[in-house]
């Protein structure tokens, strides 16, 4: 997907500093009274694969929505490829791909009409334009499909459709929004390593997502959001490392029984967590930790010892209160 | 320009897979209403010794000129409806184009040119077959085009400016329901506005479809316009760029707030 025009890409990137594609400083989303995005700070290296965490609600799409300009900045510095949201957007657009959270594809039209009309708003040509639908209906596995209607498509085929659709212009910055909500997990894991091949190839990647799975093997770098703030930032295992601990004991005691020993376990880990069906201890060794647990005679119904993953962090930072 | 064409482009894409549903209605719905309502209902009002008042004229060639402004302002309002919602909110093709170069003065323009490219399809059709039941002459009723779709737009642009804050369908419906229905029967198509009550006549001259019918039929029967046909001429394009503005103001609130 990438090609000469990255070379392009450097001047105005030198301009902007650090080769940065993106950057915010202070930047802020208003919806008349509602803050949608509270002076968060960020950028975005050439080559790296970027994620927005965070619950519904917290500011990832409106963040999302100002990068792909496609929605004025309130308040703030923003630059996108060393450009100018607010007067230079088409400029931007021409280099930016951009999957949607929810499709946009005009489901009576066939997969490759879908491709052309899109590629002639980006102004690209008869053959190159019917050479590139070639391959990257090859890329996204929908060949055989080339011809058929979009309405009958699955949703993971429509999925890997609006990735080839982005993808048309060979876009430097590929901008997904939740790609992989509502897909089954086949679909996911081939939308996952197609992504990861665009990453290999050079593309940029910005991705927004409530997956923790889908964080740790998609990003190099991301930063968690929770109301309207950036709450976090750094790689996958950095803030693992930092927010919690390497493993993490889930102790399950027969019902009615867990009040009674939530005391018994303060001093066996760095941090107790007790929700209403089971007792978490975070903890650098599982195993010890389970000795010293049967060492006080406790015999909780189930015992599972397992690495701490992003979800830990993310429950730890933006607490587990329920969002709709 | 450029992108505002493309937008065009996009759109007559899409048509290729529509058009001959909408063409076959673009022919058959004058034909049905000429036949019925002209040759008719017109062959009672042709007999009758007073029929002097349309100053002498075949009642099929009277509400056919009528009709010409009265269709180019039908397609111009369907255009500026469902299409438009379909792109904002069920098929987003809008939401899609937006996140192109194209921005939503590129995207109302060049939606707008492609319906003044629908409009000027229904009218042509509208024209073919009057001229082929010989209802109106043919050199005279090509005359009436621009004036046809000029109506066209008039209501193409302001519908399209109302669907961009319009929430769901039954807005749509209103429109077609409270205004174009009535302006369809008591702006000038089918009798004189002279016929009106005096008190309802004023509201005629505020529709922009009785300006159209004016012109379209001192184009193509050679009745003479109410006001100067530059006042009339002016009045539509009013609208049309009032619309064209709107839109544009409304569809940023609404798909780049």
């Amino acid at each position: 997907m990438h090609n000469q025009e990255t070379a392009e890409v450097r001047p105005a990137d030198a301009a902007s500093g650090g080769g940065d594609l993106v950057t915010a400083r202070g930047l802020t989303k208003r919806f008349d009274d509602f803050v949608a995005v509270d002076e968060v700070d960020f950028s975005i290296a050439h080559g790296e694969a970027f994620g927005f965490l965070g619950p519904n609600g917290a500011g990832k799409t409106s963040t999302m929505r100002m990068i792909a300009s496609v929605s004025p900045v309130t308040e703030g510095h923003l630059r996108v490829l060393g450009m100018e949201p607010a007067s230079q957007g088409p400029e931007i657009r021409a280099r930016l791909g951009v999957v949607p959270q929810e499709d946009t594809l005009d489901t009576e039209l066939t997969v490759n009409e879908n491709l052309y009309i899109y590629g002639r708003y980006f102004g690209i040509g008869g053959t190159v334009l019917k050479e590139r639908i070639d391959e990257l209906l090859d890329f996204v596995q929908l060949t055989e499909r080339r011809d058929s209607r979009v309405e009958p498509l699955s949703g993971g085929m429509k999925r890997r459709l609006t990735i080839a659709r982005a993808l048309i212009n060979e876009p430097d910055v590929l901008i997904l929004d939740e790609p992989t909500t509502g897909l089954d997990p086949q679909a996911r894991h081939v939308l996952w390593d197609r992504l990861y091949r665009l990453k290999q190839r050079g593309v940029t990647l910005i991705i927004t997502t409530h997956y923790m799975d889908e964080a740790e093997q998609l990003c190099d770098r991301l930063v968690v959001m929770d109301q309207a703030k950036i709450v976090a930032e750094g790689s996958p295992k950095a803030l693992i490392d930092q927010y919690s601990t390497r493993e993490v004991v889930e102790l399950r005691f027969a019902v009615g029984s867990q009040q009674n020993v939530g005391h018994l376990l303060d001093d066996l880990a760095q941090r107790i967590e007790e929700l209403p069906d089971r007792i978490l201890l975070y903890t650098h060794n599982g195993d010890d930790a389970v000795g010293a647990v049967h060492e006080r005679g406790l015999n909780p119904e189930s015992i599972v010892v397992r690495r701490s993953t992003l979800e830990d962090v993310f429950l730890r930072l933006t607490g587990r209160r329920l969002i709709d | 320009m450029v992108q505002s064409l493309r937008v065009v482009e996009a759109n007559a894409r899409v048509y290729k897979r529509t058009w001959k549903g909408s063409a076959v209605t673009a022919f058959l719905s004058p034909v049905l209403f000429l036949l019925a309502m002209g040759l008719g209902l017109g062959s009672i009002i042709d007999s009758n010794p007073g029929a002097d008042g349309l100053g002498g004229v075949r009642y099929v060639s009277f509400i056919a000129s009528g009709l010409l402004a009265a269709t180019a302002m039908q397609t111009g309002a369907v255009e500026g409806s469902w299409p438009v919602l379909s792109g904002i909110k069920w098929m987003k093709s809008y939401h899609a184009a937006l996140a192109t170069p194209v921005r939503v003065s590129d995207l109302v323009t060049g939606n707008l040119l492609w319906m003044a490219v629908r409009v000027t399809l229904s009218a042509v059709a509208f024209a073919i077959v009057s001229a082929l039941l010989g209802v109106l002459a043919p050199i005279e009723v090509l005359a009436a085009l621009p004036a046809a779709i000029l109506t066209g737009m008039a209501f193409a642009a302001p519908v399209t400016a109302y669907t961009a804050i319009a929430k769901d369908e039954t807005r749509l419906s209103a429109v077609f329901r409270f205004a174009i229905l009535p302006m369809f029967l008591f702006s000038g198509t089918f009798f004189p506005i002279e016929q009106l009550p005096g008190w309802l006549q004023p509201v005629a001259y505020v529709t922009p479809l009785w300006h159209g019918v004016e012109l379209c039929r001192s184009s193509a029967i050679g009745f003479d316009t109410v006001l100067d046909p530059i006042a009339h001429l002016g009045y539509l394009a009013l609208w049309a760029s009032a619309g064209w503005w709107f839109a544009q103001r409304n569809l940023r609130k609404r798909l780049q707030p």
